[in-house]
């Protein structure tokens, strides 16, 4: 009886072939994944002789805390781009939720007579677009997005698949819901703040770490409109950091600077300290963030 | 007009205007929530769209989209005349069908294999791994590609050294980057795809998989005969949105990896990168936006092809 059970559990060859094969070759890619980021974080305590020494290494023979006091000498600019970043992915991130549920709300009425007509109104624009130049062109002509604020906000605030998903996921709320509200006299604003908002807090969960990761990572608009050093954001400001260090080197390369100072700068590892500083948080969330995108994709992945 | 057709249009419209006063009345709050959004879009997609008319105007930043001269054909002239086009175009598209390909073979067979593991905690574990590069934004990846490829210090410059071989300069040398480009999309994008397949999965009805062991089924025809079948819907889907923005490139990573080293451009410039090259040196914005134009043509028709085919072959999957 026992043995039979056994047999009976046993895993069967093939499957065990496979799993022995899927192991290894999900283990490689993984460590394709994670590694680089390892090596970026390790070698942020390296100290800059031995980088230059040996090279970025797994586990670098000397170690310094330089990079990061280099870093935190200095730290309004960090501190800048910090605040820049929170304020504008927290306002973004609710007032893009707010207008996609609201949208969504109304053309998943069946009541609404013209929710055919929005619907195509929103959707177009999804298959044509006039391209890069004329949207410019109106932000910093006539839209005054120079060094504003509002140019890291609005350019990302409303975006029409994040309307389609709410409105696939609020039709698929209970309707008659909706109408025993109505019959209580419920306006159609109450009954959204009242009535689908609370039951929407899945779908707002996934749109809203969807946007917010857009508005955390985003360095775009700050490349386009933001000049002003102390209005950049967070991703920005890192760019600048890899790239016009990787300037100054080149300049001093050719003996072109004189500033002695540059040189007892720890470049290589200054650029891992920051990239750790800006990606930090992220990681640091990232259990929590991880497990509500693995729930709330299947919402996302309602066909439009 | 006649005077009788005269009479009966006023009619209908009295007739007509008061009812659709009244359901403009009954359903104004609605209406009033529709405000912003439509704004927006009206401000950020439509009147862009007229903008379109900068393709055809000598451009200067005083007079505006609507002040500036014409310029008739002189911008597709300049464009055409540059020959860049051609490359550009080809660059985008071939780029793209290879992050397709790649993308769907990686992410789908991941989630398979990954879905098989009989290791619960192995099999998380790797998951997230395998996700973590999609939360992070292109910009790190500028960092990531001086530690592994970077030429003075980089991790594989130092394996290269190691066996006697020849150092890789990929800030100069293009040769790489197109395999470059492809790792880094799909490093980037194998982890998300692979969830939206592994909820794909999960969705299968168990019982084919019974069934599929009963009638002693091995883990090959198990996976060719019932999971990959019950996938083709999500991949097509997944397809008919990826096809319909081959035209669109990724600027951001494109940007970030190859930005504007002019070593590189012949090998990694796409239509993104060279209107935003094109509006950014404010040389001639004019061919800019003609540039623009064309690649938002190339997109449009493309989207309208691609949605056209899948409805004629199954309705269901077509996206509108």
């Amino acid at each position: 009886m026992m043995n039979e059970k056994k047999r009976h559990k046993k895993i069967p060859r093939d499957v065990l072939m496979f799993n022995i094969f899927g192991s290894v070759v999900s283990f490689v890619f993984a460590m394709v994944c994670a590694i680089p980021f390892y090596l970026i974080f390790i070698n942020s305590f390296a100290s800059e002789d031995t980088l230059i020494r040996n090279g970025y290494e797994f586990i670098p023979q000397e170690f310094s805390l330089a990079a990061y006091k280099w870093v935190l000498r200095e730290p309004a600019r960090v501190l800048y781009a910090y605040r820049n970043t929170i304020c504008v992915t927290i306002i973004g991130t609710s007032c893009s939720l707010l207008m996609s549920t609201m949208t969504g709300y109304v053309l998943s009425r069946k009541d609404f007579p013209w929710r055919n007509f929005f619907s195509l109104f929103f959707f177009f624009t999804t298959l044509f677009s006039g391209g890069l130049v004329p949207w410019y062109t109106l932000c910093t002509r006539y839209l005054g997005f120079k060094n504003n604020y509002i140019a890291l906000i609005l350019p990302m605030i409303f975006s029409v698949w994040n309307m389609i998903i709410a409105k696939n996921y609020i039709r698929g709320l209970p309707y008659e819901m909706i109408e025993s509200a109505k019959v209580d006299g419920a306006n159609d604003l109450l009954i959204y703040f009242k009535l689908i908002l609370p039951l929407t807090i899945p779908l707002l969960a996934t749109l809203g770490l969807f946007t917010a990761l857009g508005y955390w990572n985003d360095w775009y608009n700050s490349m386009l409109f933001i000049t002003d050093k102390n209005k950049q954001s967070l991703q920005y400001f890192l760019h600048e950091m890899l790239t016009s260090s990787q300037v100054l080197k080149d300049l001093a390369s050719s003996g072109q600077t004189e500033e002695l100072e540059y040189y007892t700068l720890p470049k290589d590892t200054m650029r891992m300290a920051i990239t750790c500083v800006t990606v930090g948080p992220i990681i640091f969330l990232y259990p929590f963030i991880q497990r509500y995108f693995v729930k709330g994709l299947t919402i996302g992945a309602v066909k439009g | 007009m006649s005077a009788k057709a005269k009479i009966r249009k006023q009619t209908e419209s009295d007739f007509m205007k008061p009812s659709f006063l009244k359901t403009v009345c009954k359903h104004k709050i609605l209406l009033l929530m529709l405000i912003p959004a439509v704004a927006y879009v009206i401000i950020f997609s439509y009147i862009p769209m007229v903008g379109i008319i900068m393709a055809f105007k000598k451009f200067n930043y005083m007079d505006g989209i609507f002040g500036s001269p014409w310029n008739g054909l002189n911008n597709f002239n300049f464009l055409f005349q540059s020959g860049r086009l051609w490359s550009l175009t080809r660059n985008t598209l071939l780029y793209n069908v290879a992050f397709i390909t790649v993308g769907l073979i990686l992410q789908a067979g991941f989630a398979i294999i990954i879905n098989e593991l009989l290791l619960k905690r192995f099999r998380k574990i790797m998951q997230s791994f395998m996700f973590l590069p999609f939360f992070i934004s292109w910009v790190v990846a500028v960092a990531v590609v001086q530690v592994i490829f970077g030429y003075d210090y980089g991790i594989i410059n130092k394996f290269l050294d190691f066996f006697g071989a020849q150092r890789l300069n990929i800030y100069v040398d293009p040769a790489p980057w197109p395999f470059l480009l492809v790792f880094f999309n799909a490093w980037k994008g194998t982890g998300y795809g692979m969830i939206v397949y592994l909820a794909a999965i999960a969705g299968i009805d168990q019982e084919m998989y019974e069934a599929a062991e009963i009638d002693g089924a091995n883990i090959w025809q198990r996976i060719f005969k019932v999971t990959l079948p019950s996938l083709i819907p999500t991949i097509v889907i997944m397809m008919i949105l990826a096809v319909g923005g081959i035209f669109r490139g990724d600027f951001g990573m494109f940007f970030q990896l190859i930005g504007n080293n002019g070593a590189l451009l012949e090998i990694g410039d796409i239509l993104d990168l060279y209107v935003y090259r094109a509006m950014a040196s404010s040389s001639n914005i004019g061919m800019a936006s003609a540039a623009g134009l064309y690649q938002s043509i190339l997109c449009f028709i493309m989207v309208m092809f691609t949605n056209a085919i899948v409805k004629r072959v199954e309705r269901d999957y077509s996206l509108f």
